[in-house]
């Protein structure tokens, strides 16, 4: 098991997640107040590989999408929940931090030993095989993912079609 | 075996707009499409500082500028280092860029319709989770973060999951002193703020048929606080007079027709309401589904109420308010505060007496911008401040101080409480049907 869960309930927002307060201060600074209004400690917390999970609605309010950098930049392997927030959604995809959605996570408990595995869809929760199935990714959320996130995924899409005109140049060079 | 074309399937309105904009002549709800943007909005927080470093490092300029509309909002008036700074960015950025700009005239849900960039049947993007607000006018507009909204302006291009439709009909008719904003509290209550599933609420019945398009916009408005990605409303005549006056291209008027959910189109969910029966509604802090009847809320006297913000300071909002306010002065020791949502609307309520009634009253009048909506300026709520307000959200430390408190109200309601001192039914304050403006 390279993590553990970190618990937390319904209706986590974009205000908990990246505080208006510290928005000024860099992503450093602003992850080290992530989540301290639900969860004091959270931040010193964390260590990477650990899997947040939670409950419905999870990341919803603004579009800020330091709200899911935070995350990130704390090294979570993921979140998994209930359901998510739409933009919190988009924005965590857009910037290579997995987020997966399981119908049932009662089995979960907070501080267990645990592995996110996001190709397979599956949360492991101890080294004796037990896992939670999460609901598989779309194909295309995948290859974003894989990417790393938006930014790269374009660059490797952008560098792709420079290549393809300058052969094609190459080829109608008399 | 043969096919009869006869009649297409029906489909919903969501489904006609992605459908158009992927260029396919039928989308599934569930299903990924890629879709072409007709229009990117964008604002001084989330837009040039925020985008410009992302092309910068992918290498590439605007899809196309003539698609891209920057407002600022969130900094105006630049009144601290930072703000002005993040202004003057902004600035520079709209004239390299050459993209049209809206400087200082207001929030940018509100300027944008406003100015006629808005027409029904375009596929938007905004770089604002209130971006449903354009769905007041058949558009389908939803707010995308700062990266994502730099993935559009490269491209033109973004990834849809073809929503469901969750369809909320309001029957009958709104009674005095209730407006859309109390449909949205009530709504919250009933639904959650995470109702609309991420899908595509639409509005219908014959309560919207009769609302104003500003009413219109504040329900698309707070399909955000329901967890919509989008707001739709199908347009009609009242859409078409907004737009004709706004300015906008009504040329591609021919094509709106049929641009409404079909009979028997596939709704996941159907909801109906009854319009006559809704009374004025209020959220207790720190969320808008805290929602219940204003006759309901315990007794809460309020130090600050707020008009302001996209949602609740257009002009209709503040010639409510001011109904309510007319000859009659604040109660002891409450501040009013007024931000009307855009410089437009503003002028229109000054000629009309109504900014009048306002300063009559005691308020005081702050600029065309989010200000304190948005936690920003030196009005944010202090250190135990209970606040009536006529915003979307009222989460925890939002508008300041985490120990402030806001609940939320129409504009009629925070009129009213203004002057009762504490929250109060606007019913108790309405005007004869002579004095209104
Ligand atoms: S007024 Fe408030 S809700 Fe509207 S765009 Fe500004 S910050 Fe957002």
């Amino acid at each position: 098991m390279s993590g553990r869960i970190i618990l937390v309930g319904d209706d986590i927002d974009t205000d908990q997640l990246a505080p208006g307060a510290y928005m000024k201060g860099g992503i450093e600074a602003l992850a080290a107040h992530c989540l301290e209004g639900v969860r004091p400690g959270f931040a010193q917390e964390v260590t990477p590989g650990d899997v947040l999970v939670a409950g419905r609605n999870f990341g919803v309010g603004s579009s800020r999408e330091q709200a899911a950098e935070a995350l990130k930049h704390l090294g979570l392997a993921g979140v998994v929940a209930l359901s998510f927030a739409g933009i919190f959604y988009r924005n965590a995809i857009n910037l290579g931090l997995p987020v997966l959605t399981a119908p049932d996570l009662s089995a979960v408990t907070d501080g267990a030993a645990a592995r996110l595995d996001v190709a397979a869809a599956r949360l492991e929760l101890a080294s004796d095989g037990a896992a939670i199935a999460l609901d598989p990714l779309p194909d295309n959320l995948q290859v974003l993912l894989a990417d790393g996130g938006l930014v790269p995924h374009l660059k490797k899409r952008f560098a792709k079609e420079r290549n393809k005109e300058q052969g094609q140049c190459a080829e109608h060079r008399p | 075996m043969t096919e009869t074309s006869a009649s297409p399937r029906p489909t919903t309105l969501a489904q006609k707009i992605i459908a158009r904009a992927s260029a396919r002549d039928h989308v599934t709800p569930g299903e990924i499409v890629t879709a072409r943007v007709d229009l990117a909005m964008i604002h001084d927080s989330g837009g040039p500082r925020r985008v410009e470093p992302i092309l910068q490092d992918l290498g590439v300029g605007l899809f196309d500028a003539s698609k891209v509309v920057l407002i600022s909002d969130h900094f105006v008036p630049g009144d601290t280092d930072e703000g002005a700074r993040i202004l003057e960015l902004t600035r520079q950025w709209a004239k390299e860029r050459k993209v049209a700009f809206h400087d200082g005239e207001g929030i940018c849900h509100v300027v944008l319709p406003e100015r006629g960039h808005l027409l029904p049947g375009m596929l938007v993007v905004g770089g604002d989770s209130h971006s449903p607000t354009g769905g007041a006018f058949g558009a389908y507009m939803f707010g995308v973060g700062a990266t994502e909204m730099a993935g559009v302006l490269a491209t033109g291009e973004i990834w849809l999951k073809v929503p469901e439709t969750i369809l909320l009909e309001w029957r009958g008719q709104l009674s005095a002193g209730v407006t859309a904003k109390d449909m949205m509290l009530a709504l919250c209550g009933r639904l959650g703020m995470d109702g609309g599933k991420y899908q595509a609420v639409e509005y219908a019945g014959e309560a919207i048929t009769a609302l104003s398009m500003q009413e219109r916009m504040t329900l698309s408005n707070m399909a955000a606080e329901l967890g919509g990605q989008a707001g739709l409303i199908a347009p009609d005549a009242t859409t078409a007079a907004f737009l004709e006056k706004a300015g906008a291209n009504m040329g591609a008027r021919a094509s709106w027709s049929g641009l409404a959910t079909d009979a028997g189109a596939p709704v996941q969910e159907h909801h109906v309401f009854d319009a006559s029966a809704l009374a004025p509604q209020v959220a207790a802090p720190h969320s808008p589904a805290n929602s219940a009847p204003v006759t309901e809320a315990p007794e809460t006297p309020v130090d600050v109420a707020y008009i302001g913000a996209c949602t609740g300071a257009k002009y209709e909002d503040l010639r409510n308010a001011a109904d309510i306010l007319r000859g009659r002065r604040l109660g002891k020791g409450v501040e009013l505060l007024v931000a009307p949502a855009s410089k437009r609307d503003q002028d229109r309520a000054a000629a009309d007496g109504i900014m009048a009634v306002f300063e009559a009253a005691g308020a005081r009048i702050l600029p065309n911008a989010c200000g304190i909506c948005a936690g920003y300026g030196a009005d944010r709520l202090g250190e135990d401040v209970t606040c009536i307000s006529s915003t979307a959200r009222n989460f925890k430390g939002r508008m300041g101080a985490a120990s402030s408190k806001v609940w939320l109200g129409s504009p009629l309601t925070v009129a009213a409480s203004a002057i009762a001192g504490k929250i109060a039914d606007p019913r108790d304050f309405l005007p004869d049907e002579g004095e209104r403006s």
